[in-house]
């Protein structure tokens, strides 16, 4: 009981530690790939291969002055960028990435590789991801900038938008799975059809799996639907106020929010942890190398596709994007029905 | 025990919240405010054991249509509430709306005294009655919707497409494309 309890928390600390990394190691391999895209090195100077620049940026960001404006709302200027990298961190928290495991007859009883697992998980990293996009509506507002404003005023409008589409993706796999435990979607997908095809929900969905991308781009605002910190139109958006280690909130946020919609992504689609070669016990390494291509294509979309124009994206997230994942919803609850019936 | 100390921190934060939302002039903070009750009722909700009402109410009331009533504001940007509606000639100090508004209240208070005195005082958390063990579940909640109470789900959705028809109704101006 005792032993159980600590290596729980055990998983939740090293859980908290990876995410802090990701983030981190994600600024690195964005500016290392983009600066591979646009044919130069990219940072190299710090460490071997400018493996350590990531902390030399974060030493820099700890050591600014910290600057509020004078006609800045005091209270909200400060809870924004705690707020959105709360609710970032917080929405890993129902993300299982491991299969159970009694690490090698450590314990009697196995135990999830995961912080919580949750009977409505889904719903749970859904309704937490939403909550962050009050972190950069209010940097906005309490910046009292226009700028800022503008951005604010965008990403509330976005969020709105994109979320239906998001969660319409999510109810097809919800009806699949016939459950909402990301676990028990995870292991609805072990093993092969025809002995060499996984059984991904992946090639059950693959428009799911496309709408689902989409507007995860468009509720993470990262480019091509980059709108709240567009910064040849707004400066900077909604952290044109911010320095310091409160502007280095805001990406550490948004880093983190694309490895939970990443871990997402490969819970629902790409099979988790399951995967061929590795016993169950080493999944997690399926498990970090599904996200890292998905990451990788995160970056590699933003710094290949050009940013939208605004009603260009409205037009998009509902005349388009919408209706393909009610028509999405709809069929696959039709199929559902045929088979089971 | 914690429980029990938690659903009084929770219906503490719910009620002062709550008050705050029509205490205080910025508006911006009263929305804070309302998405802080709506998170402590989702709280409350959890104690009930129905995490799928919790994460639904997060879902739609804090994510989806604060986000809106936020947009609003800030498109707005409506500025503190000044004296201005203290002065007498307001519509809302004349004598009558003033009476009406005094006895709904009236009547509120007589409700909930009504309703505290039913579940037995003020000694806990009112248990749980009926159905509420039967609709716990996302399967049962879904079964119940459709079968019992459908009449009452069609009927809520078409008042919500009503609305929405009116909304469009409204705001689009004459010589607009239809």
């Amino acid at each position: 009981m005792e032993l159980r309890f600590l290596v729980q928390l055990g998983i939740i600390g090293f859980t908290f530690f990876m995410l802090i990394n990701a983030s981190a190691l994600l600024v690195l391999a964005e500016r290392k790939i983009m600066g591979f895209m646009q044919q130069r090195y990219g940072p190299y100077l710090v460490g071997p291969h400018g493996l350590l620049q990531p902390l030399a940026d974060i030493l820099k960001l700890l050591m600014k002055e910290e600057l509020r404006p004078k006609g800045a709302d005091k209270w909200l200027f400060t809870l924004a960028p705690i707020l959105s990298v709360t609710a970032a961190f917080a929405a890993f928290a129902a993300v299982p990435w491991g299969a159970e495991t009694t690490f090698f007859g450590l314990l009697d009883d196995p135990v999830g590789l995961g912080v919580a697992d949750i009977n409505v998980g889904i719903l749970v990293v859904f309704a937490i991801t939403s909550m962050g996009v009050y972190g950069i509506v209010l940097a906005g507002w309490s910046s009292n900038s226009k700028y800022s404003l503008m951005g604010g005023l965008r990403a509330s409008a976005q969020m709105i938008s994109y979320e239906l589409s998001y969660a319409t993706a999510l109810a097809a796999v919800i009806l699949l799975a016939g459950s909402m435990s990301l676990r028990e979607v995870v292991d609805g997908q072990a093993g092969t059809w025809l002995g060499f095809i996984p059984r991904w929900y992946l090639f059950l969905q693959p428009v799911g799996f496309i709408i689902y991308v989409i507007a995860g781009v468009a509720e993470t605002n990262r480019a091509p639907f980059d709108f709240p910190e567009a910064e040849q139109e707004l400066v900077a958006g909604y952290n044109t106020e911010y320095s310091s280690v409160r502007f280095a909130l805001f990406p550490q946020a948004e880093y983190i929010n694309m490895t939970t919609m990443s871990a997402v992504a490969t819970d629902l689609y790409l099979g988790g942890w399951h995967g061929p070669f590795l016993p169950p016990e080493y999944g997690w390494i399926w498990f970090l190398v599904k996200i890292g291509a998905i990451l990788f294509a995160y970056i590699w979309v933003r710094w290949t596709v050009p940013r939208y124009r605004y009603d260009q994206l409205m037009q998009f997230g509902w005349k388009w994007l919408f209706p393909a994942s009610v028509i999405n919803l709809v069929v696959t609850a039709a199929l559902v029905l045929y088979f089971n019936a | 025990m914690p429980e029990t100390l938690i659903f009084y921190a929770l219906s503490g934060l719910a009620i002062g919240a709550s008050a705050l939302v029509i205490g205080q002039r910025n508006p911006m903070y009263s929305v804070l405010m309302l998405i802080a009750s709506f998170g402590a009722l989702a709280g409350l909700y959890i104690q009930l054991d129905a995490p799928f009402a919790a994460v639904a109410q997060i879902i739609i009331y804090a994510g989806a249509i604060m986000v809106l009533f936020l947009f609003v504001v800030m498109l707005l940007n409506a500025p503190t509430e000044d004296g201005a509606e203290w002065d007498r000639s307001h519509p809302l100090r004349q004598p009558a709306v003033a009476r009406f508004g005094g006895m709904l209240a009236l009547l509120l208070v007589v409700q909930l005294a009504w309703a505290l005195l039913r579940a037995g005082g003020l000694s806990g958390p009112v248990a749980g009655q009926g159905d509420v063990a039967v609709v716990s579940s996302v399967r049962e909640l879904g079964r119940v919707l459709f079968t019992d109470y459908v009449f009452a789900f069609e009927a809520t959705s078409i008042l919500i497409l009503v609305a929405m028809v009116g909304a469009v109704v409204l705001a689009r101006r004459e010589g607009d494309r239809p």
